[in-house]
């Protein structure tokens, strides 16, 4: 029997330059055939995909972009790292076509380490477009190695790649000063182990010098192009717009509104219909299968807490839609570059202003988006601050307190007491999140050096495969990472608001539901109905935590209710309201809670709510994080709990002392 | 001979120039790396509302690069 060689699984590698197209040929070669999975360790998301070429299958990596094998930052050192220990038998070299003289440093490196290579020359309608032309008969002879060119956009092309995947070879030819040593490969492996940096920095810079005088060399045999020395007219006349002092930010700003009103009003629709489909299916449930604790914990418990989960998809869906095109497009780059003198005053970076505005919608998708932040240490500082911002979910307890502590409507002039107030909110909210970044950048140590150079990409329009395949990545990495936390916690909360110690709350069950006072079910049902709930949530685990947590919060002019409030709206914020409204027996309606507390009294008599207490609360909500999902989320982005435990313990110091300093004052 | 020699940052957008030196220090390698090498045309293509970032045309392509970034590159006028 005969085997061939051929027939096995081959693993295979997509190794380039950052804006090499290297994703659109991943999505091109693998189609749905992928899934994102990590790389242990670091924060790196690994893109698997596979696909079948005649009788061979092939395992496909996307490696994360880099310049060259000598690397520079996480990213890079995950691409390189993989390519020596792993040792995959073909890597694919991804070219940008029309920056072929930068593009063919990595290539030449890749060449070097004696792997079976095929080189891509990518974008190659884009390098005719610009007149841009490549003799690739030439270039192969040159590279001793097979050179694909396509154009992965449409597709055409791909069984190409795939047929020269499965018969690469290693290339003949060196491109290494062979006079300065013999194995590229331990040379290029010392960087990780080699404690003598600066030595190995300067064979680096003398590699890389020589290896671009060849280059210059290959590249002036095989590419003709007319235009030396000049930026492609098209990029040219959009930039003098969108870099404009006055225009470039204009149509920033305008970008953001757009992006702010789909996440902001646009996804409460799709989130209504999750949310109303998901209280359909509990009472289904309830109703239909038969009764008990375990309907108990899958109709409350299990659908509540996965309503809860995706609930988060239609504006993780709508900003990272918007985030793809932006990026795809090259605009990305002349945000970042308009932005980031302002923004590195605080230790962000030019590309935090979406997050940071979009954030104000909710923080678990703008946290996921901080991605697009190349530097670890001002991604970090990003992801840190965004609780800070004001989210929607504040909103409902924000006028719940403020329409409390201002009863009724005074106008100063054209102004609303009200809506200034809850300005201020969202301001104190804004000042801290640059403030907690400020002061971060200063203590922060990174191990990483940081370069903030970047390409600046020429113009493309966005391909809608790679947006609609990107969006859904990250949908999945959202419901099947963060979201196990997320549901894990909210299952947890819902046992310990609907189960307490003992028999405790079979026996109100009993006393009230046996009619012992049937005269106030006579008088008002809902009222019947609310004040059972409320006597439920007092004698439930929460309930005792609440009074347990009472000593602590005390001294910011908070009893035990409001301590079960803080408990139970961990799960996310508003449900503070909905607590409020249980404990009082209010019936969910805002009016009904504002007049029930307003009206509620202490031991001595007086009235509870004062405007200290409730100034204190909204001080409270303004900073603390509030939010098992933002937690999820977090330890998902920075894979470990050492962000999401630092960040809890400052927001939750910072929001216990500022609603100190604010009841003790007005008091 | 008046010495030619100025840096990156101090060039007017437009003003072309070749490469002469970069400082010693860790952002060298990464400079290299991008296209920056002694030898290698450039300009400036535009300079950022504030003043910074620089974007440049080198090697090919556009880069764009921090004030700090840029001082570390001496250049020659060619003009």
């Amino acid at each position: 029997m005969i085997l061939s060689p051929s027939n096995k699984d081959l693993n295979v590698v997509l190794l380039g330059n950052p804006n090499a197209g290297k994703s659109t040929l991943f999505n091109a070669l693998t189609g749905l055939n992928q899934r994102t999975g990590n790389y242990s360790g670091v924060t790196v998301d690994k893109l698997q995909g596979s696909f079948k070429y005649k009788t061979n299958s092939v395992n496909l990596i996307d490696l994360p972009g880099t310049y060259s094998l000598f690397a520079k930052s996480t990213d890079e050192e995950v691409a390189v790292k993989n390519l020596l220990t792993d040792k995959p038998d073909v890597v694919v070299v991804v070219l940008d076509s029309t920056n072929l003289q930068r593009n063919l440093l990595l290539a030449t490196q890749v060449l070097d380490l004696g792997m079976r290579t095929v080189v891509v020359l990518n974008m190659i309608d884009e390098a005719i477009y610009q007149n841009i032309n490549i003799d690739s008969e030439k270039l192969k002879d040159l590279l001793g190695i097979t050179i694909v060119a396509i154009d992965s956009r449409t597709k055409e092309g791909t069984e190409k790649i795939k047929e020269a995947i499965v018969n690469a070879e290693v290339s003949r030819n060196k491109f290494f000063d062979i006079s300065v040593t013999e194995n590229y490969a331990q040379k290029i492996n010392s960087q990780f182990e080699d404690p003598n940096k600066t030595e190995l920095q300067k064979w680096e810079e003398d590699d890389k010098i020589y290896r671009y005088k060849n280059v210059k060399y290959i590249y002036s045999l095989c590419v003709r192009s007319p235009e030396q020395l000049k930026l492609k007219e098209r990029s040219t006349k959009i930039d003098n717009i969108v870099t404009h002092k006055v225009w470039g930010y204009l149509v920033f700003m305008t970008l953001l509104f757009i992006i702010f009103q789909f996440i902001f009003y646009v996804a409460e629709y799709p989130m209504g219909w999750i949310e109303d489909a998901f209280i359909a299916l509990s009472s289904f449930i309830k109703g239909n299968l038969p009764g008990g604790i375990l309907n108990n914990l899958i109709s409350d418990g299990v659908v509540t807490g996965i309503s809860g989960v995706l609930m988060f998809v239609p504006q993780i869906t709508f900003l990272f839609l918007f985030i793809a095109l932006l990026e795809d497009s090259g605009y990305m780059a002349r945000a970042s570059f308009i932005m980031d003198k302002v923004m590195r005053k605080f230790g962000l970076n030019g590309r935090s202003v979406i997050p940071v505005i979009s954030a104000t919608a909710c923080a678990v998708p703008s946290i996921m988006s901080t991605r697009s932040i190349s530097n670890f240490k001002e991604r970090l500082i990003t992801i840190f601050v965004l609780p800070l911002v004001s989210c929607s979910a504040r909103l409902p307890v924000y006028t719940l307190l403020i329409s409390m502590m201002f009863p009724s409507t005074i106008v100063l002039g054209f102004l609303n007491l009200k809506g200034i107030v809850l300005f201020g909110l969202y301001i104190l909210g804004f000042a801290f999140t640059l403030l907690t970044a400020f002061v971060l950048q200063k203590l922060l140590k990174t191990k990483e050096a940081s370069f903030f150079m970047m390409e600046m990409p020429v113009y493309r329009v966005p391909l809608l495969r790679n947006v609609a395949l990107g969006v859904l990545n990250k949908i999945k990495v959202f419901v099947f990472d963060a979201g196990k936390v997320i549901l894990s916690i909210s299952i947890i909360l819902w046992f310990l608001s609907n189960y307490g110690p003992g028999n405790a709350i079979e026996e109100i069950e009993k006393k009230y539901v046996d009619a012992e006072y049937p005269h106030v079910g006579e008088a008002d049902p809902n009222y019947y109905k609310e004040f059972i709930a409320s006597q439920k949530l007092e004698a439930s685990y929460i309930g005792h935590l609440g009074k347990v947590i009472e000593p602590v919060i005390r001294p910011l002019g908070y009893d035990w209710k409001i301590g079960i409030a803080i408990i139970t709206s961990f799960a996310a914020r508003e449900v503070f309201v909905g607590t409020m409204s249980t404990i009082y027996g209010a019936n969910g309606n805002e009016k009904g809670i504002r007049e029930k507390l307003l009206s509620e009294k202490d031991e001595s008599g007086n009235l509870k709510y004062t405007m200290a207490v409730c100034f204190s609360l909204v001080i409270f909500y303004v900073f603390a994080m509030q939010c098992m999902s933002t937690i999820a989320v977090v330890k998902r982005e920075t894979k470990s709990w050492k962000w999401p435990a630092i960040q809890f313990v400052y927001l939750t110091a910072l929001a216990y002392i500022s609603a100190w300093i604010t009841f003790n004052i007005l008091q | 001979m008046p010495n030619m020699d100025t840096l990156l940052s101090q060039l007017k957008p437009g003003e072309k120039a070749i490469i002469k030196s970069i400082a010693d220090n860790p952002m060298k390698t990464k400079l290299i790396e991008m296209g920056c090498f002694p030898g290698e045309e450039l300009y400036i293509t535009k300079i950022a509302p504030l003043g910074c970032p620089f974007a440049i045309y080198v090697s090919g392509y556009e880069l764009s690069l921090r004030l700090n970034e840029a001082m570390n590159i001496v250049v020659e006028r060619l003009n």
